[in-house]
């Protein structure tokens, strides 16, 4: 008995996960952040909420499949995406000659110049000699990293898992300076309490050799199919006018870029 | 020379395009692992020996139930004991330095501002916990005989427990003392998530830096085995060495 028991559990378990796997043709899977305030946070009740959120619903309807949203800490996402854990990234992942070794990117969906931040007046410029020996922090595998040691080599470059703990080690002082996307800056930081005291420093970077050409949805070489029609419903969200109503419900200013 | 040069490149390209682990791009950069090596050793090493010098006191503290000290030894043992290392970690190095009163205390720089010192007491009081308690039952489990005859023979209490119950103590404590040094080891990994450049650290700079899955892991991977093998190495000389009279005799069958 117990055993005819156990068995039908198995066999129920078994069509549970045939079930979610056959699903496929009718889910897009997404691998989303959580910690990038305001393109993508997790409210108290555990929800993703943000721009890339509400940009991975929006392409879900308009592909007709039923969203999946699958949290991915930063470093692991491309690897992730590799190993099929899901079809395609909207994480604010930025186009790279590196990544596309790797990887393949629809056209970019926005794109914001990065920029370092530090106390106001912090008593040095941001220049390469102006960070010689300085502690500046970055969040790892970004493009960041890429430009942080590239443009100041003479900097100590500090590695965090997630831009929420570059920001708290840089209120605790365990930082001078930290580089990141401008606006994810102003958002999330500059513009909040937390950030009182704190300001840009230097002018935007101009590296496209390690920023890229924007932020794009990142898929699996092999599934250009799937490339082109994110890549279409970009340009479809662009010209309808939903991409202009989602930019105003986060940013003040237009993210698009030229 | 010629081919020499387009063998390297021929290596370079097999490495890139068809090796499943891109071994060239870590031979490139494994002069950073060996200086993560020597942080995670440094950092474990030290906090080894300022651990357990503090758990010789405590255990012996422990051992005889002293009135006083005996309630709060056990609290704190019971403490780091009973909750995650990482977590201890993060409270140390992220939740002092939420309050501003830490901030511009005298103890946060160059102390608690440097995630190096914060690894460093963490590392030394969790290990301090884990070996009061181990050292207490081996002190305790000091035979009778021994005790009576180091009283026959006149020794003092401090005599007694220099001469026979810590050397006697400290053989028994040994093989799980290699256990504690290995796990040390293997916590030390903590050491990443607070920005320290240790061996995980240097394998995850790798993989971020590349965008890579496995090249960093697994080079840190084989760096790991290496130092547990050195040091399960050097535990089994010494356990030869002091505590070679528990072995089954060899030698010389009776048969």
């Amino acid at each position: 008995m117990k055993i005819k028991f156990m068995i039908t559990a198995i066999a129920g378990a078994f069509a549970l996960f045939s079930m979610t796997a056959s699903a496929d043709g009718h889910a897009l899977r997404v691998g989303v952040e959580g910690a990038y305030p305001p393109f993508s946070w997790k409210e108290s009740d555990g929800s993703l909420k943000g721009f890339d959120i509400d940009m991975a619903m929006e392409v879900c309807e308009r592909l007709n499949k039923e969203c999946v949203l699958i949290e991915q800490e930063w470093d692991g996402m491309i690897p992730a995406l590799l190993a099929k854990k899901f079809d395609t990234i909207i994480a604010s992942m930025s186009i790279t000659e590196e990544r596309k070794k790797k990887v393949d990117f629809t056209i970019k969906y926005y794109n914001t110049p990065a920029r370092l931040v530090a106390k106001t007046d912090p008593g040095f410029d941001g220049t390469a000699s102006g960070l010689n020996g300085k502690r500046l922090g970055v969040q790892r595998a970004t493009t960041h990293q890429c430009s942080a040691e590239k443009l100041y080599p003479g900097a100590e470059v500090v590695l965090y898992a997630t831009q929420e703990e570059v920001w708290q080690d840089l209120v605790a002082g365990r930082l001078d300076a930290q580089l990141s996307d401008s606006l994810q800056a102003f958002e999330g930081f500059l513009s909040l309490d937390a950030g009182k005291g704190y300001d840009f420093l230097g002018e935007n970077l101009d590296d496209v050799e390690c920023q890229g050409v924007g932020a794009g949805f990142t898929v699996r070489k092999e599934d250009s199919a799937l490339r082109d029609q994110l890549s279409q419903v970009i340009l479809d969200i662009r010209a309808d006018g939903t991409y202009k109503a989602l930019n105003d419900k986060y940013f003040a200013v237009d993210i698009y870029g030229s | 020379m010629t081919t020499e040069r387009t063998f390297f490149e021929y290596l370079v390209h097999v490495s890139e395009n068809q090796s499943p682990l891109d071994f060239m791009l870590i031979a490139d950069h494994l002069d950073k692992f060996f200086f993560g090596a020597l942080l995670t050793l440094e950092i474990t090493a030290l906090a080894l020996v300022i651990g357990g010098a503090m758990a010789v006191p405590l255990a012996i503290a422990r051992a005889y139930r002293h009135r006083w000290l005996n309630g709060p030894i056990w609290a704190f043992t019971y403490v780091f004991r009973g909750t995650p290392l990482l977590v201890q970690v993060y409270l140390v190095y992220y939740g002092l330095a939420q309050f501003d009163f830490v901030r511009e205390s005298f103890l946060w720089n160059p102390v608690l501002s440097s995630p190096w010192w914060c690894a460093l007491i963490t590392f030394s009081l969790n290990t301090a916990a884990y070996t009061t308690e181990f050292l207490r039952g081996a002190i305790e489990n000091t035979a009778k005989g021994e005790i009576e005859a180091a009283k026959a023979c006149g020794m003092s209490k401090i005599q007694m427990m220099r001469r026979v119950i810590l050397p006697g103590a400290f053989r028994r404590a040994l093989p799980a003392y290699s256990n504690e040094v290995i796990f040390m080891l293997h916590s030390s990994v903590v050491l990443s998530t607070i920005t320290l450049q240790d061996i995980l650290g240097v394998g995850r700079w790798l993989n971020g830096r590349y965008y890579l899955a496995y090249e960093g892991f697994i080079t840190a991977m084989v760096f790991y085995m290496a130092l547990v093998f050195l040091i399960s190495q050097a535990f089994k000389f010494w356990e030869k060495k002091w505590l070679g009279h528990l072995r089954p005799r060899t030698a010389g069958s009776t048969r």
